[in-house]
């Protein structure tokens, strides 16, 4: 495809790449280095101090066990959801996609209230569980269900648009072959959808790492317990400790930079 | 499609169990809440002078981030799909910056940066702008969290657009500006149109980036998730709840033609 007869006028191509590259540069670069001049403003004794704190690593720490928790469980209801939206008819079908993208549309804090409706102690099951002695809201499980429900279309959204391009028959001619249902998801499915299916996991886990809303409305914020790195970088930052809630939140910023490299080298390998 | 593959129970038992579980349930649970509040309560909550005023700045400025998302959103699309410049790839990530970045450390290092004493806020407090705990702060991080949907729906549509209808625009006699407006700018509406509501409906329920640089003034720059925020902080569930209800309506009554226009789009590629 030959762009050269159509190329922009020059003043025309400068004027836009001046303002796309300022825009991205004022709206984007500018707020992540204003993050690593805050955390290392006042020297690096500080901000190691800060990034090694108890209660840091211990936020760090319900950060990625809210992440392993669901994103793995993320990853089976995508897939079975998947499945069954692109590979069967059947009645409630358009219902079915409509609610799995529900969460998408859901602001977190309303997250974090329906959480509390069901599990609270004005809700549902909250003063019966209590009861048992088993603490859900403001406790790490209430943690990691908000970090279920934000993260929860994300592997759909990625697996299902590959999945129904790909069509069913060579999967059809696997089960005519013999081949199990197993043998048929490991051999074949698998391997076709396997860079979309890394992508939508890597999507969560980013997700998941940074939610703040949903969380925040649940965990009671208990510092060295149910607080994950964004809250306390939250609490810092309103107690005016401003060089340590930077310094805590480059280790979130270090955790997106890679999101977003891994995110990159998938999409080379899926277009591949 | 076919019945002959294997899968649809176990599937099916997985999704209906996890779907209930999430989202139906409390689902349920919310409009359940909100409706043990007698009709007057509801139009005392979201009549509320506080909660009426809450939900205008939600509504405007979402629509300002969005309306400044398709236009940014549109040229940083152009420029990465059709410039070849030194730094490409770098920017093309740089765009998905706002999706991985933690909302809250988005908050806190926006209010920073333009707050008055800050890099870029300290010179534009001495011309009299303030942009920090102004509404004009809140479109700032709503644009900044809108910013990668804006550029990922158009740019796989100008991806795909065709070279040769340029051409001919051109051999016709068309100037540049005249192809680039009358060929190239209505074959991108539907995906710059797509990429507004993505972006709008995103703005009217963010939280963490709001937060902080908002300033949270009453009747000026509050925003509707803090009010359902408090509400919960009162244990006035059932406030809250009507508030969730309200909001919800909301997002729903500008995502369902987001997607029409988004199923739209797919069909036609």
């Amino acid at each position: 495809m030959s762009r050269g007869a159509s190329a922009d006028p020059v003043w025309l191509r400068r004027t836009l790449l001046t303002v796309g590259v300022g825009w991205i540069v004022l709206l984007v670069v500018a707020p992540i280095l204003a993050v690593f001049g805050g955390a290392l403003g006042r020297g690096g004794a500080a901000f190691l101090d800060a990034v090694f704190h108890p209660d840091t690593l211990s936020a760090l720490k319900l950060t990625l066990l809210a992440a392993l928790c669901a994103v793995p469980l993320n990853t089976v209801f995508g897939l079975s959801a998947t499945w069954l939206l692109s590979r069967f008819q059947f009645r409630g079908r358009n219902l079915l996609g409509t609610l799995v993208d529900l969460p998408f549309s859901v602001s977190p804090v309303v997250a974090g209230l329906l959480l509390v409706l069901v599990w609270g102690q004005q809700g549902w099951w909250g003063p019966w569980l209590s009861r048992h002695g088993i603490h859900v809201v403001f406790a790490w499980p209430a943690v990691v269900l908000a970090t279920v429900f934000v993260t929860f279309p994300l592997v759909v959204r990625e697996l299902l648009p590959v999945l129904q391009e790909q069509g069913s028959s060579e999967e059809e001619a696997a089960i005519l072959l013999g081949a199990g249902g197993w043998t048929m998801f490991l051999r074949v499915t698998l391997p076709n959808i396997k860079w979309a299916l890394l992508y939508g996991v890597v999507l969560s886990a980013t997700r998941a790492i940074g939610e703040f809303g949903a969380v925040s409305v649940v965990s009671g914020h208990v510092r060295g317990q149910t607080n994950t790195l964004p809250l306390h970088v939250e609490i810092l930052y309103n107690e005016y400790r401003f060089q340590a809630a930077f310094a805590a939140a480059t280790l979130l910023v270090m955790l997106s930079v890679v999101a977003v490299a891994v995110k990159g080298f998938l999409e080379r390998r899926a277009h591949r | 499609m076919s019945r002959k593959l294997p899968g649809f129970g176990l599937s099916m038992g997985i999704v209906v169990f996890w779907l209930s579980a999430i989202v139906v349930v409390p689902l349920v649970a919310l409009v359940g809440k909100a409706t043990t509040l007698p009709w007057e309560g509801w139009s005392r909550i979201l009549l509320d002078p506080r909660t009426l005023a809450a939900f205008r700045v939600s509504v405007a400025c979402s629509l300002a981030a969005a309306a400044l998302n398709a236009l940014m959103g549109t040229v940083v699309a152009w420029i990465l799909v059709r410039y070849p410049f030194p730094g490409r790839r770098l920017v093309d990530a740089l765009v998905d910056m706002p999706f991985a970045l933690p909302t809250a450390v988005a908050g806190i290092t926006l209010t920073s940066l333009w707050s008055p004493h800050g890099w870029l806020g300290a010179p534009l407090a001495e011309l009299g702008v303030r942009v920090a705990y102004t509404p004009l702060g809140i479109v700032l991080a709503l644009a900044f969290v809108g910013l990668p949907f804006s550029v990922r729906t158009v740019q796989p549509v100008l991806e795909e657009l065709p070279g040769e209808v340029e051409e001919a625009a051109g051999l016709l006699g068309a100037d540049r500006l005249q192809t680039l407006s009358r060929v190239v700018l209505p074959a991108l509406r539907p995906a710059i149109l797509a990429g507004f509501a993505l972006s709008f409906a995103r703005g009217l329920g963010e939280f963490g980036s709001v937060v902080f640089i908002s300033g949270n003034l009453p009747g000026r720059t509050e925003i509707v998730p803090l009010l359902v925020m408090q509400k919960l902080e009162e244990f006035k569930a059932p406030e809250a709840a009507v508030l969730g209800v309200g909001m919800l309506a909301l997002s729903f009554l500008f995502l369902l033609p987001a997607n029409w226009l988004q199923t739209r789009l797919r069909r036609r590629r």
